[in-house]
């Protein structure tokens, strides 16, 4: 039966807390609502309300007790209940999670997973559509995954569970509800690290993540008579995989990187100038990005419009691209 | 209390002294590199308060909390080490002072951030309790500290699922510069706890036999099940906020009236109380400090200084490869 990618996100926390006595889920309103989005539902009733915390309105509490708890074995997963939100718990992040096990000698490690919905193209607003993931991109010691289909949604929530470093897991809230598939039976796990090859193509390369995978892979299939694309879908941004971009990329000789987040100190910029230093003798064009506009995410229609990536700016990059 | 015990009390009041007055003269000397954080004055609270603890019961000091880490156990050697910034230390020479805690003792590691290991202390109370585990957790910090938002988000917490662990505020009265009628409005800070639904205390930190008693009652409470408490200590420190710090901000007197409340020589006169030869004690407990942070000076002077790429080391448990 196909799956949806929040009902994926549900799977997934609901396998890894029947598989470990030690995995609970800690939030505002994730027990006894099931989550804003209804990403816990059905947890509470199952797990019990020790392992499914309604915690205050309190992020910087929520990722600091989950580090106190991960020192003592268990593996916690935290939600932000808008990835917004998580700028409240930023400190406990960058400076006690991800600085834990560096500044212990490796004494300890801080197996935590904080995720949220993150994302626009849902009328959010300001405070309901944003991407964080330049901002945690920069530090060292954390891990940053952000799932494009109800497959790797499922796969690298497992995997960030099982990881013995603390993951942002980044789930896009404009995919909760519209895209669905069958899954693998068993236990379905996608490797933290390696990004998956969407589509094989000659002529350029398009590194994504997150919700714009499905506008390139729609602009692929739309544009296949004019020009043939390769789809990098990076699935984890911190470590991204490096060698699949440089396969690609020494392939192709063209690349644009296209992301939701805002253009200006994105992590675009951080692949595009690995690329343009390191693979500069097999570009046939300028390294090019697509990104949102350096503005915040306006709430009325047009503006929002304007700002995102959108189905449109995407065939128009690629297009742009391939002229070279 | 024993005769055995009254000793060891004294024993480890000295040892601090002994050991944060080396490390204060070796900073002076350049031995040591960046930020020393002196507690000198505030002995008898973390004496008081470790020295009621059980070896798997968990700490989390403040960067000012040094004598912590050696009543619940650090080796003084790796301790002196982790100052100097040496591949012996807790760090591995990755970060400075008491940042590196000591997994081994149940020690957490401090932060720069005052306050935000207390909702670290509040998770891991929450462990014991789900797991029914008869530990504690002690969340230290200064009264600074207690203005920030961590330590409220935690204390809330903590109230609401009754967690088996102290917040043990050392008022010291500055926190750097800033007086306490500047940090906040109230006389005792304790008195907050009332707004998280538990029991507030004060106490004298400078009387390690109140501090013992407002301890023991606050981790006996943890260890019921009767949830957590605020205990504040009412202290001073001799020295600074750091020791490049001349503490202009205060008077001379003030700090002369407080060192006439020395916790060290209240200890001496109460056992002097009991009739012990106190001529003869300070005498042997004082060589016995001395070879003590001797050892771990060579210790720390003859421990390797790390090579610069071990600096990317322990970043990550599971490794990221490179494709």
């Amino acid at each position: 039966m196909p799956v949806t990618y929040i009902q994926a996100i549900n799977q997934a926390m609901q396998e890894e807390m029947a598989r470990d006595e030690n995995v609970m889920l800690l939030g505002e309103d994730v027990g006894i609502l099931g989550g804003a989005f209804k990403a816990s539902e059905g947890l509470l009733e199952r797990f019990g309300s020790e392992r499914v915390l309604d915690t205050p309105i309190s992020e910087a509490l929520i990722v600091g007790a989950g580090v106190g708890l991960a020192i003592q074995g268990m593996r916690p997963i935290l939600e932000m209940q808008f990835i917004d939100f998580i700028a409240c718990g930023f400190d406990q992040i960058v400076n006690m999670a991800a600085t834990l096990r560096y500044r212990h000698g490796g004494q300890t490690s801080c197996p935590i997973v904080i995720r949220g919905p993150c994302g626009a193209g849902v009328h959010g607003g300001v405070y309901h559509s944003q991407n964080p993931e330049a901002w945690f991109f920069h530090v060292p010691g954390l891990k940053v995954v952000a799932p494009a289909t109800a497959h790797d949604a499922k796969g690298l929530l497992k995997a960030a569970i099982r990881d013995d470093d603390p993951v942002i897991y980044l789930e896009h809230k404009f995919l909760y509800r519209r895209i669905k598939e069958d899954l693998p039976e068993g236990d379905h796990v996608v490797p933290i690290g390696k990004a998956a090859l969407r589509k094989e193509g000659r002529d350029l390369t398009v590194i994504t993540y997150g919700s714009p995978v499905h506008a390139v892979m729609k602009a692929a299939r739309d544009m296949a008579s004019e020009v043939d694309i390769e789809v990098i879908d990076l699935r984890t941004l911190l470590p991204y995989d490096w060698k699949t971009i440089r396969e690609s990329v020494t392939k192709t000789g063209k690349v644009l990187i296209i992301h939701e987040a805002r253009l200006t100190g994105g992590i675009g910029g951080e692949i595009a100038a690995r690329i343009a230093g390191d693979l500069f003798e097999y570009l046939d064009g300028p390294v090019m990005r697509l990104a949102s506009k350096d503005t915040h995410n306006a709430f009325a229609g047009p503006m929002e419009e304007y700002i995102i990536p959108n189905q449109e700016k995407v065939t128009e990059a690629i297009r742009k691209l391939a002229a070279y | 209390m024993t005769e055995q015990k009254e000793r060891e009390l004294y024993f480890w009041l000295r040892l601090i002294r002994e050991f944060e007055d080396r490390v204060s003269t070796l900073d002076r000397q350049g031995k040591i590199q960046g930020g020393v954080y002196s507690g000198k004055g505030q002995e008898a609270v973390v004496v008081g308060v470790c020295h009621a603890l059980r070896s798997d019961d968990w700490i989390f000091p403040l960067h000012r909390d040094l004598g912590a880490f050696l009543v619940k156990g650090a080796d003084p050697n790796r301790l002196m080490a982790q100052i100097f910034g040496r591949r012996d230390g807790f760090s591995k020479g990755k970060d400075s002072f008491l940042h590196g805690g000591d997994f081994s003792n149940c020690i957490f590691g401090a932060t720069s951030m005052l306050g935000s290991t207390l909702p670290v202390a509040a998770g891991t109370a929450y462990k014991f309790k789900i797991k029914q585990e008869d530990r504690v957790a002690i969340a230290f910090f200064g009264e600074g500290a207690s203005s920030r938002g961590d330590v409220h988000e935690a204390m809330n917490f903590a109230g609401i699922y009754k967690l088996p662990v102290v917040f043990l505020c050392e008022n010291n009265f500055y926190a750097y510069s800033t007086p306490n009628e500047l940090q906040f409005a109230v006389e005792d800070v304790a008195s907050r706890a009332v707004g998280y639904g538990f029991k507030g205390d004060v106490c004298s930190g400078n009387d390690l036999n109140e501090v013992m008693k407002a301890a023991r009652k606050a981790i006996e409470r943890a260890r019921t099940g009767d949830g957590p408490t605020f205990l504040e200590c009412k202290t001073y420190r001799y020295h600074g906020h750091s020791e490049h710090d001349r503490a202009t901000y205060r008077s001379e007197e003030e700090l002369i009236t407080w060192e006439s409340r020395d916790p060290i020589e209240r200890w001496e006169v109460y056992l002097e109380k009991r009739k012990y030869d106190i001529a003869a004690i300070k005498e042997e407990v004082g060589e016995k400090v001395k070879k003590i942070v001797d050892d771990a000076v060579a210790f720390a002077e003859a421990s390797p200084v790390p090579e610069g790429p071990e600096a990317m080391e322990d970043l990550y448990a599971t490794p990221i490869t490179e494709g």
